[in-house]
């Protein structure tokens, strides 16, 4: 029977032609080369010896910890508070009007608010000693959430212990890797962080663009009728602030809610300056414009600003806010905002509830200081008439970014030498978008008109004084 | 002599041998009562690279407990004088079978429940998202499912509102539930309780006294809030006071101040780290420390719990290696790891990371949220409890949260780093500074702790705290308990294993007069669930007596105590 295998094999042998058998004694070369000899080269890298391992080791040379640092910079040698935050401010001994940190309502001066601290420290002290899960929530947290989500008319409110990492804890919870967020390029720093923290995609359309946001949204759409698969997994979401801090412009909501009921794509809106700022009681951009407040899927905003307290919270359905509670990192993993804090942001929202002239006096003060900027030679003023934040820069773009930044400085400097606290609005360099050098203005309701006179002729004296033409 | 399998860790590091052993658990109190004797047994063990697993806590018990889980050599030794023990019983089989047998029943039940939800045979009682037709699920599958049908079982268990300071005693309001855990009411009852559930470690929880005062005066003088960041206007003349006396305490060059501890991790390590960098983070770090490592867009490499053999490892082959794909050498390794392990009640083993550090020239950033004020004869934290020098740490990390009865957290190091981080930390840029009150309430505190005040109030709080914690921690064992960790952490954690078992021991101790929280998944490892107490210099021996007395009691009526140690009978004494 071999004999008759072997035969057939040989007659098959001779009767096929020779190519067909180098062909196929070629191919099964590389197969076998293909199967054993290759995956052995690249699978085995070069085996360092113990000794060339501990040469290595030896020769790595990290780099320090933190490079040398100029030592002028502005960071280092910061101006020194010695007083409240209120209306006025001592700043390096010298009593100036306060200009430079939020506190829109003039709420800090309130006696109100500073009796509600001294009630809260005789009852509670200071420290909450605990994340809220752990015997860290008091029953006026729990009041405070309540208050605020009536306030606003919403489902739920959940409260952080830092106005910063109430959105940037907010949006990595719903936004995992693989989704889509479109974002504004001219949210603030915290906002940008809450994007890193997610993973997903982020799309940014140009400041206040809603036709960019518009061509995103087709582009996005484009794709997922390619991939209709991938498109009912992908959440989409849209991050916008109410008020930019960075510009002081309101965005075109309104726009923005049609694009977002159209394309399914839910909608964050951040009011960390437009609480307590915007609409007849300071209920944000939804009361301005009149939006229902439940088409907006998560709102997130700051006690440190308007309310002239510690803190911050976002808002929404119970459906969205509860998942915080259990995903919020910033929430389920840090000591809870500290009891006398909440009792002084329960005063403030008293006072606003029960002082509706204080949003109006704020409104009419903005629109009034707005004016007499616009009027100015040397300082164009930026931002929205009803904004309490204004970005001020010289009318003609200086040689450089430093000089700019040179020039402003000299001019805070002028400013606090005839009696005003102003700010230089500063930047870290990983900024999304570094806009050019402004003095951050911010104005209060509870300066009169002489003041915003005032203000305005030293504004408009130190700007001409110190344009490079 | 007992039989229990018994899983030991002694880091011998005097002489830079790191042993992980197994053994069988020979120590028994009567025998080995003597410190001598088992300080022999403990160097004996390191240089013959196996390890006895000495359980300290019952073979000192006898002797007048002294230090555990800590040991002084001879003074020659090179780098340290202290040794460190970590215990972690090893999970009997049965109750790993038992455990995973639960969750497939709660598993179960839930899928059942879900099914009877969605064919409306059953009310869903869970929110629901309206208006929103043809929008892509919010959550996923798996994340809604635990939180709906297991989560929601065991909730009563978290989240207590209390009425008062969190102090030694705490008002805890009661609450009631209709509708099995889905919403809660308030029959505004309270009930006064024993505080092991807050991290008031000093007890400097206080709402009288000289701090306090000192604090309504900063709120009369600054008020209560900032608005301005660090860079801008957020400088307040209390703030530099801070920074320098905390500087000081810490003996190290300077020091930053924060408003919010859990920013302090998540905002500063990307100022440190950036792409080309590697961290190398301690598997159980918090989620703070991971969520700054992940901000700073560097390389994650995560090693085994306070395993030294395994950093040592993952060090070689990082710098043999470089970055992955180009090979490129890395430009900085940063090691980041925490002082005291809150979930497991470790301390770090301090003294080889930093041979590790200065071995392979890497740095190290260490969060001493849970340690300072709480560990070291000065209340130094973990440098202080090894007798290191506090400037071979390069980053010391801290909160106020804890020990100083505050909030806000720190970083403390050299004055370069410190310049380096006020440039480039985002908090510091963006952030409001700390509010006044807090930030006195902190210098309050500082000044007790380092004797500058208060007569020597500070060193009794923080031998209390020691005193305490060891008493407490030997005593739960002797009860047959199992508990992790280091004998001189303040923090205690009892192994319960089962979900269900949480909110039975939370609200029946509750309900006799203690309170504690509980942790299980995803805090804690799936069949690793827990019970956790804080201890306070402010309790007192009667208040300790009475919690381990309910804890006795819990532990029958729920067939908690799993040890399989042989019991240490002697008296402990306080």
């Amino acid at each position: 029977m071999e004999w008759l295998n072997w035969n057939s094999i040989t007659s098959y042998l001779r009767s096929s032609l020779g190519y067909h058998i180098l062909l196929e004694a070629f191919l099964l070369l590389i197969v076998v080369y293909l199967m054993f000899l290759r995956k052995k080269k690249s699978r085995r890298p070069a085996k360092l010896s113990e000794k060339e391992k501990q040469l290595l080791i030896d020769e790595w040379k990290p780099e320090p910890l933190a490079p040398d640092i100029p030592s002028d910079h502005y960071a280092l040698n910061p101006k020194i508070v010695t007083s409240k935050y209120g209306k006025h401010i001592i700043v390096d001994g010298k009593k100036c009007l306060n200009l430079a940190t939020h506190n829109y309502l003039g709420l800090s001066d309130e006696k109100s608010l500073e009796d509600a601290a001294l009630n809260g420290l005789r009852k509670y002290g200071v420290g909450s000693c605990g994340p809220r899960g752990f015997y860290g929530t008091v029953d006026i947290h729990l009041e405070l959430e309540s208050r605020l989500a009536k306030f606003l008319n919403v489902e739920e409110v959940i409260l952080y212990s830092y106005g910063l990492s109430a959105v940037a804890s907010a949006i990595p919870a719903y936004a995992k890797k693989g989704d889509v967020i479109f974002c504004d390029e001219g949210v603030h720093f915290a906002i940008q962080k809450g994007l890193t923290a997610s993973r997903s995609t982020i799309k940014y359309f140009k400041h206040n663009d809603v036709d960019d946001l518009h061509r995103l949204l087709i582009e996005q759409e484009k794709f997922d009728n390619k991939n209709p698969k991938l498109a009912r997994v992908i959440r989409r979401f849209l991050v916008v602030e109410a008020l930019y801090m960075n510009y002081g412009d309101i965005c075109p909501l309104r726009e923005m809610m049609e694009l977002k009921k159209k394309y399914k794509v839910r909608i964050f809106v951040d009011e960390t300056v437009s609480f307590g700022v915007l609409g007849e009681h300071g209920k944000g951009i939804t009361e301005h414009l009149n939006i229902p407040i439940e088409d907006i899927d998560h709102i997130s905003s700051t006690l440190e600003h308007a309310i002239s307290g510690y803190g911050g919270f976002c808002a929404g359905t119970t459906f969205i806010i509860d998942h915080q509670r259990l995903s919020g990192l910033g929430y389920c993993f840090s000591a809870s905002l500290p009891p006398l804090q909440v009792a002084v942001a329960i005063a403030a929202l008293d006072m606003l509830e029960n002082k509706p002239d204080l949003t109006e006096k704020l409104r009419s003060n903005c629109i009034n200081m707005h004016q007499k900027l616009s009027r100015l030679l040397s300082c164009r003023v930026h931002g929205d008439p009803i904004s309490p934040v204004k970005h001020l820069r010289f009318s003609k773009e200086l040689s450089s970014y430093d000089v700019e930044t040179e020039q402003l400085e000299k001019i805070c400097d002028h400013a606090h030498q005839k009696g005003f606290a102003l700010a230089i609005s500063r930047y870290l360099d990983e900024e999304v978008l570094k806009n050019r050098p402004s003095i951050r203005l911010l104005i209060n309701a509870s300066l009169e008109e002489t003041e915003l006179t005032e203000i305005c002729d030293v504004i408009g004296e130190a700007f001409d004084k110190f344009i490079i033409l | 002599m007992s039989n229990g399998t018994m899983v030991c860790k002694l880091n011998g590091y005097a002489n830079g041998n790191s042993i992980t052993g197994k053994s069988n658990g020979i120590s028994n109190g009567t025998s080995n009562g003597s410190s001598n004797g088992l300080s022999n047994g403990l160097s004996n063990g390191s240089s013959n690279g196996k390890a006895n697993g000495l359980p300290k806590g019952l073979s000192n018990g006898c002797s007048n407990g002294l230090s555990n889980g800590l040991k002084k050599t001879s003074p020659g030794e090179e780098s340290s004088s202290v040794k460190l023990i970590e215990e972690y019983e090893a999970t009997p089989f049965i109750i790993i079978v038992l455990c995973y047998i639960s969750y497939v029943i709660l598993n179960f039940f839930g899928h059942l429940r879900d099914f009877l939800r969605n064919t409306g045979i059953e009310k869903n009682k869970c929110a629901v998202e309206r208006n929103r037709p043809g929008y892509v699920p919010l959550y996923s599958n798996y994340e809604s499912f635990y939180t709906r049908n297991i989560y929601r079982r065991i909730c009563h268990g978290w989240n207590q509102p209390i009425c008062s300071l969190p102090g030694t005693t705490i008002d805890i309001m009661d609450r009631d539930t209709d509708d099995y855990n889905w919403t809660f009411r308030f029959p505004g009852t309270t009930s006064k309780c024993i505080n092991m559930g807050s991290y008031n470690y000093l007890g400097f929880a206080e709402n009288v006294g000289p701090r306090a005062d000192e604090v309504q005066e900063s709120i009369l003088k600054y008020g209560t809030n900032v608005g301005s960041p660090r860079h801008e206007f957020g400088t307040l003349d209390i703030h530099h006071k801070l920074e320098k006396l905390l500087a000081e305490f810490l003996q190290v060059e300077d020091a930053v101040v924060f408003g919010m501890g859990f920013a302090t991790n998540s905002t500063n390590i990307p100022a440190l780290a950036g792409k080309g960098c590697l961290l190398l983070s301690d598997e159980l770090n918090h989620a703070s420390l991971i969520l700054g490592c992940k901000l700073s867009g560097a390389t994650i490499k995560v090693f085994k719990h306070n395993d030294m053999t395994d950093l040592e490892a993952k060090l070689r082959q990082a710098i043999v290696e470089g970055e992955p794909r180009t090979s490129r050498p890395w430009k900085k390794i940063i090691i980041v790891a925490e002082g005291v392990y809150s979930m497991e009640g470790s301390i770090v083993n301090l003294p080889e990371i930093i041979r590790l550090k200065k071995k392979y020239r890497v740095y190290l950033y260490l969060d001493e949220a849970h340690s300072i004020g709480a560990i070291g004869e000065h209340g130094r934290g973990v440098c202080d409890y090894f007798g290191l020098d506090t400037k071979d740490v390069d980053l010391l990390m801290g909160t106020f949260t804890k020990s100083f009865g505050s909030a806000g957290g720190y970083i403390a190091g050299s004055k370069q780093l410190m310049n380096h981080i006020r440039l480039h930390s985002h908090s510091f840029g963006y952030a409001s500074s700390m509010a006044a009150p807090v930030a006195q309430q902190i210098l309050g505190v500082l000044k007790t702790i380092m004797g500058t005040v208060g007569d020597g109030e500070g060193q009794r709080r923080i031998s209390r705290l020691a005193r305490n914690s060891r008493y407490f921690r030997q005593k739960l064992k002797q009860l047959g308990f199992i508990v992790y960790g280091n004998d001189d952490s303040p923090v205690v954690p009892l192994l319960i294993y089962f979900p269900g078992k949480i909110v039975a021991f939370v609200a029946g101790a509750k309900k006799l007069g203690v309170a504690t929280v509980g942790a299980g998944y995803p805090a804690t490892p799936l069949i690793e669930s827990r019970v956790r107490f804080c201890l306070s210099a402010s309790h007192t021996k009667e208040m300790l007596d009475k919690a381990l007395e309910v804890t006795s009691i819990l532990g029958d009526k729920f067939a908690l105590k799993y040890s399989r140690r042989t019991r240490n009978t002697c008296n402990i004494e306080y």
